[in-house]
């Protein structure tokens, strides 16, 4: 063929810049951001740059981060998950329920609430993905429900209270600071991002998220099916919703019926700040540990400025559209770049 | 010359790429103009710089003898030029009346919708261009080519003084072409003046007065098609000879059935219909375009549900519910929608390829980028791809590089029966050639190849036999030695003429 085709398309830098712009724009940006709003922060907010501050923002995202993690798989199927805050409830009062059943060991009673709360977030996001997939309703609409009869169904086996007593040595470990600087229910989370992203980016399920939030009928016709992608993704945003629940437990120490309102917009905040497509498809699961920082750091240096209650929101809220803009910019940029 | 539109030493620059560099001409008042160009040549630039939707970085444009730079679309609308563009812009849940006069509807007091005046304007816009429905049917039961003739209305609905017709015939069967040309002759005895953007180059002779080629951006000729025969053409567009493009290779023999297809029935309303394909055999599909071909491909493949029907692969029976079992037994199907259904776009060249089997490149389900690169790399370089790296998006690659990546991932699966539905819509003639030897070098490894066309000449070029689908049924079938484009036209037309 002539040189026609070559100039359409060729590329305006070199493949191995192209990488590295490439890997600046789309997963450097956010991480630059966080820097910023960090140092901003150290530099103007008292006692913001203090070791016992890191660690409480460390704690405090951990919950969040879980929650987010589960999240970005079902982002990037292009599907939405609201249900993660009720369900986490339902799975605090599920997991504290068998955790304070007296006939049994500490050990063995710890070791069946986490096995029971992964089960029943497991179940719950099954349910989003199954039914949304079988009747292809929108999940939006399919885990509003779910977010309602999780919050019911936590009321019901709580009977409406709070559940207390857990065991001595479980709160112990939720209070434990690996190594003076590593609180144990962070390590919780970051593992849980790690696990994440060894999925996503090396095996072969990854992969298929990927491709199905990029184009689902062209994965149906390469001979895939693709609702089974899509329901595990659910399945996975409820079991992290689950283990989010144990670490709720680990951190407040009671199982609420109430926990968890709210959660839910927050975690997925935290995948869109992280850069991941609200369209499916795109972003990265280290963005959203990213994004889950920013969140808590804003609002813990902001509370530290003195910037009241009220008009914190109203910030965090302008830094999430502010994040969507950017991502707008983005796109266009690698565009470009590719 | 009386000169409507002039453009001087025009140039678009994109990063990495001259899109467009030293354009200069002009167009006379009255007359139908054709731009031709392989896609890439800069048709497209030209017409987004006309449309306000780009600016150029060189040159000036003058319309009218006015400077003309538009900055949006809506400028260059108030200066007169309107453009319809080859994907169509109606909105589908609203009238025809309400869209042709969408920026301008007729009001009443309050701001409320004359609805009597909107549609009696309606009508007599429909009927400039031939069209006799009525002006309150949404614009989502309309056919391609009504949505065609909507949007040229409407263009005319502002009185424009140039029309941009960007590959209007694209989508449209012979007698919609006919139709279109008979209108388009009546604007320009009305004094329209028009630009016509194609790259079938048969058609063009038919309305066009002049004819302008680009090429790499550049302009190459501005000539009078009256004496200028298709070679010309072809060797203007590409810069040499095409002699045969499609290579019919007279040593590929076909062998025993591969696929054999027998009382497909879709669903309660269609016919049965039963074909088979042998191994080396490519088999064409013709008809028009919603007679069925499309849908029955489909069918087989289990794209979509069917009723009733036994398909053979290798003279054994097989249970096709889903593409799933389809792929399974070795039939692969590439798309008419390439973008939509083919290819996912913004993923990599590589990881398109390799979608259709990924335990190939993994074990115990973990990915190898490194064998996954060399497979990619293999077929890339064996179809020749044109692309940066594997790691560019599919996206940012030609339409003829699209489709080859699209091959690529069945061939990376590997196949033994291809369904091709309009495999060279949108490619350019030099990468259509290349899709056509690569055609014969999979028939020659034996594969079965179904090749669904509305290009007919493409098809008698290709094609061992030609079945003719009409109104969901199989009319005829045509072997090598009997092809003749009359007699394939009137069985395609065969279901529809009959009461």
């Amino acid at each position: 063929m002539s040189e026609t085709t070559e100039i359409a398309v060729a590329a305006p830098v070199s493949p191995g810049r192209a990488k590295f712009l490439r890997f600046l724009v789309r997963d450097a940006g956010v991480l630059l951001a966080l820097v910023l709003i960090t140092l901003f922060f150290s530099a103007t907010a008292p006692y913001f740059a203090t070791s016992g501050n890191a660690l409480k923002i460390f704690v405090q995202i951990a919950i969040n981060t879980v929650l987010a993690a589960g999240m970005t798989f079902v982002i990037l199927t292009g599907g939405i998950d609201l249900s993660v805050g009720s369900v986490l409830a339902l799975c605090t009062v599920v997991g504290a329920t068998v955790m304070i059943n007296e006939s049994l060991s500490p050990a063995v009673a710890i070791t069946l609430a986490l096995l029971a709360c992964m089960a029943t977030g497991a179940v719950c996001g099954f349910l989003n993905g199954w039914i949304s997939t079988r009747w292809k309703i929108p999940s939006f609409i399919v885990t509003l429900g779910m977010l309602n009869m999780a919050a019911g169904a936590a009321r019901v086996v709580s009977d409406n209270s709070t559940i207390t007593g857990l065991p001595q040595s479980f709160v112990d470990f939720g209070n434990l600071i690996i190594g003076g600087f590593l609180p144990s229910i962070f390590l919780v989370a970051v593992l849980v991002i790690a696990a994440g992203w060894f999925v996503l980016r090396f095996t072969v399920f990854g992969r298929m998220i990927f491709a199905v939030g990029t184009n689902d009928e062209a994965v149906r016709l390469s001979g895939h099916n693709p609702d089974f992608y899509k329901v595990a993704a659910f399945t996975i945003s409820g079991l992290t919703a689950g283990i989010a629940a144990m670490v709720y437990l680990l951190r407040l120490n009671i199982g609420s019926p109430i926990a968890g309102v709210g959660y839910e917009l927050n975690a997925i905040a935290a995948v869109i700040i992280g850069g991941t497509s609200l369209s499916g498809g795109k972003g990265s699961i280290i963005g959203t540990l990213v994004g889950a920082c920013i969140l808590q750091v804003l609002s813990t240096g902001l509370q530290l400025l003195g910037v009241g209650d009220n008009f914190k929101p109203i910030v965090i809220g302008l830094v999430i559209v502010l994040a969507v803009i950017l991502d707008a910019y983005r796109e266009r940029l690698l565009r470009k770049i590719r | 010359m009386d000169t409507i539109l002039s453009l001087e030493g025009v140039g678009k620059i994109f990063p990495g790429a001259v899109a467009l560099s030293e354009v200069s001409l002009s167009i006379a008042r009255g007359e139908t103009h054709i731009i031709l160009g392989e896609n890439g040549a800069g048709k497209s630039t030209l017409i987004k710089l006309l449309a306000g939707i780009y600016q150029p970085d060189s040159g000036r444009i003058a319309f009218n003898g006015q400077p003309y730079q538009p900055k949006t679309p809506h400028d260059a609308q108030q200066s007169g030029i309107r453009i319809v563009h080859q994907e169509l812009n109606l909105l589908p849940y609203l009238s025809i009346a309400e869209n042709l006069m969408l920026e301008s509807l007729p009001r009443r007091a309050f701001g409320i919708v004359d609805r009597k005046a909107l549609n009696s304007r309606a009508v007599a816009l429909l009927r400039e261009v031939g069209l006799d429905i009525d002006p309150r049917t949404r614009v989502e039961a309309l056919g391609v080519a009504q949505m065609q003739l909507v949007e040229i209305a409407k263009a005319l609905s502002y009185d424009s003084k140039l029309l941009v017709l960007d590959e209007p015939t694209a989508t449209l069967t012979p007698p919609e072409i006919e139709r279109l040309f008979s209108i388009i002759k009546r604007l320009k005895a009305k004094g329209v003046t028009i630009i016509y953007i194609s790259h079938r180059l048969h058609e063009v002779f038919e309305i066009g007065d002049r004819v302008t080629v680009l090429r790499n951006g550049r302009l190459v000729a501005t000539r009078d098609l009256h004496g200028l025969s298709v070679p010309d053409i072809v060797r203007m567009m590409i810069g040499r000879d095409i002699a045969d493009e499609f290579g019919f290779d007279a040593r590929v023999v076909p062998g025993k059935v591969a696929l054999s297809v027998a009382n497909l029935k879709r669903d309660a309303s269609t016919p049965e219909i039963s074909f088979s394909v042998r191994h080396g055999e490519i088999l064409g599909v013709a008809g028009l375009v919603g007679s069925g071909r499309t849908e029955a491909m489909r069918a087989l493949f289990g794209a979509d549900p069917k009723l009733d029907g036994v398909v053979e692969i290798d003279g054994k029976p097989v249970a096709i519910a889903a593409p799933k079992n389809a792929v399974r037994h070795g039939l692969s199907l590439l798309t008419e929608d390439r973008k939509g259904q083919g290819l996912l776009l913004d993923m990599a060249v590589d990881k398109n390829i390799t979608i259709t089997d990924l335990s190939k490149i993994a074990r115990n389900g973990l990915l190898n980028r490194r064998t996954e690169a060399a497979a990619a790399n293999d077929l890339v370089g064996q179809l020749r791809v044109k692309a940066s790296s594997i790691e560019q998006a599919v996206r940012n690659l030609s339409g003829g590089n699209q489709q080859k990546v699209v091959l690529a991932k069945w061939l990376f699966r590997g196949t033994s029966t291809l369904i091709l539905d309009e495999p060279t819509r949108g490619v350019d003639i030099g990468a259509r050639r290349e899709i056509y030897q690569l055609l014969w070098m999979l028939a020659a490894q034996q594969k079965g190849i179904i090749m669904v066309s509305s290009d007919l000449p493409e098809l008698m070029g290709m094609c061992h036999r030609i079945i003719v689908f009409s109104r969901n049924r199989i009319v005829g079938e045509l072997a090598r030695s009997d092809f003749d484009q009359e007699r394939i036209l009137s069985l395609a037309y065969q279901e529809y003429v009959r009461p």
